[in-house]
């Protein structure tokens, strides 16, 4: 199903254009933070919400919303995933399941209902009331009920967000696989990085009611197009700079009197200024040894300042002179005996050292 | 007591329930799901019974019963019967002065519901009538039944509106507290004590039943 979703979303703070090919990407996903406008843009989507005059959203050949149209949400057929699930709590699981299947046949429905609670992994579940599932069945059954009518698009609202974080972790990988499995295209909305990383195939970049960037997830994650989807899809080191000059296929770029060396960006300037973004997992801290060849071409020596536990890793703030944060398994923390006063080498590949156009008048 | 006159009251709150229900789920569904603020003004109409005076009410449905009115004469010509001081003209009364008993605790079922399942249905394809009917409703029983006890209640109730319409006509409108006042009018005290006892005990019974209905599942004070 190669479909080409295009919108103009335009209500209170938002204006959004989106142009989605749905055959280059199974799994698009809007990514922003909270309040920046996706559930608004998914309600949209959905028909839930009215969008202001000067809409306008095509799926395919169909309008569905423009200036004297609104096709009702019930005509759209899209699967819509709320954040907490929306069963019906006085049905079963079947129940809930086939609730969208009143144009089939009455004696097709129950086929239809166990292929759906399949694919959502979720066939044990077909006798089940809806009272007492648990967080992760309740997720499956909705989507299994969102995929049951065979939409043309599935729209999922953080999917996961209402979860336990044990159980967010497991079907994250899941869903991915369970989407793909479906083919139908999707997009889903979550303000989580990691979700985003592991769901999306493309990721569009929503900050403050705007689309800031629309592209593959590596891209975006790692060549932000600007200092805010920087500071949001989550570098965690965002420095300012200016271009030294480009010596042996490097960028070289002062940062408060260090040097730094980035993989070459020649549309920069000598005199530029730069952000520089490092991601916190690209940064490997070593003991200091001033003897080892200098592969990574970014060597600081530096003081630990702090020491936080995040999730099964340490995020280390570290002092070279310039703040630097970085991210390290708990083994590697306590091998390099990691505390605050702790000298330190930080060592960065110039390929992780990403820079950005410095805009004169953002953030 | 007469129980010609608790058949009466008995059919006609039954029949006034009956015909009020499916009329009352569509208007407290409009008034309390609708975007519309002309919703406003229709639900202050709908409540007027309850503040009017039941002669008030009374007095303008027998004007509009009567063969005075447009109504009045086009019932006449397509039945060949007047409605006034009829049991049908007291039914159509009936289910004007109950509307409010019926129609307000549907709304505060609906305005009660979860948003997101009306739109749950919504997306499933479902059109507005079929959410009432599968999402809305089974999941407002209580306020389905709080309705339809209330609105046979007030309707066997009722006194003002019965006697205005109604007239006094064994068998046809005289109803159980009418015939109170007649026996009261007629000085035979100890009739109208023993229906007004049996009335008594049968609008506490109705409310005892009714709230426990809605007590079942409350909010209650932490143990201390």
């Amino acid at each position: 199903m190669a479909a080409t979703l295009t919108a103009r979303i335009r209500r209170h703070v938002c204006d959004l254009h989106l142009s989605l090919d749905t055959s280059l990407a199974p799994v698009t996903v809007l990514f922003g933070p909270s309040g920046a406008g996706k559930t608004t843009l998914l309600r949209c989507l959905a028909g839930l919400d009215r969008p202001e005059p000067g809409s306008h959203i095509q799926f395919g050949d169909q309008l569905w919303d423009a200036a004297r149209v609104y096709l009702p949400t019930r005509r759209r057929r899209i699967g819509y995933l709320f954040q907490d699930h929306a069963l019906f709590p006085h049905l079963s699981v079947a129940g809930n399941v086939g609730y969208g299947l009143h144009h089939l046949p009455r004696r097709q429905r129950p086929a239809r209902i166990r292929q759906a609670l399949a694919a959502a992994d979720a066939a044990h579940l077909h006798d089940r009331p809806t009272r007492g599932l648990s967080g992760g069945e309740a997720q499956r059954v909705a989507l299994a009920r969102a995929l049951a009518p065979q939409p043309q698009l599935l729209l999922l609202d953080e999917p996961l967000s209402a979860l336990d974080t044990p159980t967010r972790t497991r079907l994250r990988g899941d869903l991915r696989r369970l989407l793909l499995a479906a083919g139908i295209p999707t997009v889903v909305v979550t303000h989580d990085r990691t979700e985003a990383l592991t769901l999306g195939d493309h990721i569009a970049v929503v900050i403050d009611g705007r689309l800031h960037q629309h592209g593959p997830v590596e891209e975006v994650f790692n060549r932000p197009a600007s200092a805010a989807v920087a500071a949001v899809v989550g570098i965690d080191t965002i420095l300012t700079g200016h271009v030294t000059g480009h010596h042996d296929d490097l960028t070289h770029i002062d940062v408060a009197g260090h040097t730094l060396h980035a993989t070459p960006h020649r549309e920069l300037n000598r005199g530029d200024r730069t952000l520089v973004c490092i991601r916190g997992d690209d940064i490997a801290l070593e003991l200091s040894d001033p003897t080892r060849p200098a592969s990574p071409r970014n060597r600081l020596a530096a003081v630990v300042t702090a020491v936080h536990p995040d999730g099964p890793v340490l995020r280390v703030t570290l002092d070279a002179g310039i703040t630097l944060t970085a991210y390290v398994t708990r083994p590697t923390g306590e091998h390099l005996d990691l505390r605050p006063g702790r000298q330190i080498t930080a060592a960065i590949k110039a390929t992780a050292v990403h820079l950005i156009d410095h805009p004169a008048n953002e953030g | 007591m007469d129980w010609q006159a608790i058949w009466v009251s008995a059919r006609l709150a039954g029949l006034t329930t009956l015909i009020l229900l499916p009329l009352a789920v569509p208007i407290a569904a409009w008034l309390a799901l609708s975007r519309r603020r002309i919703a406003v003004v229709v639900e202050a109409v709908i409540a007027l019974p309850l503040v009017l005076p039941p002669t008030v009410l009374g007095f303008y449905v027998l004007t509009a019963l009567g063969t005075a009115s447009p109504f009045g004469r086009w019932w006449q010509q397509t039945t060949g019967a007047t409605l006034a001081f009829t049991f049908t003209g007291l039914l159509v009364a009936s289910v004007l002065s109950s509307l409010p008993f019926a129609v307000q605790p549907l709304v505060a079922a609906f305005a009660g519901l979860d948003r997101r399942l009306l739109e749950a249905s919504a997306v499933l394809g479902r059109t507005r009538a079929g959410t009432l009917l599968r999402v809305a409703l089974p999941l407002s029983k209580a306020g389905l039944a709080t309705a339809a006890v209330l609105t046979f209640a007030h309707t066997v109730g009722e006194f003002g509106v019965v006697l205005m319409v109604g007239g006094n006509i064994p068998g046809a409108t005289r109803t159980v507290s009418i015939t109170i006042y007649d026996s009261v009018q007629a000085f035979d005290y100890a009739t109208a004590a023993r229906t007004s006892a049996a009335m008594l005990g049968f609008a506490l019974l109705v409310l005892t039943t009714l709230y426990s209905l809605r007590r079942a599942r409350g909010t209650r004070w932490p143990r201390p």
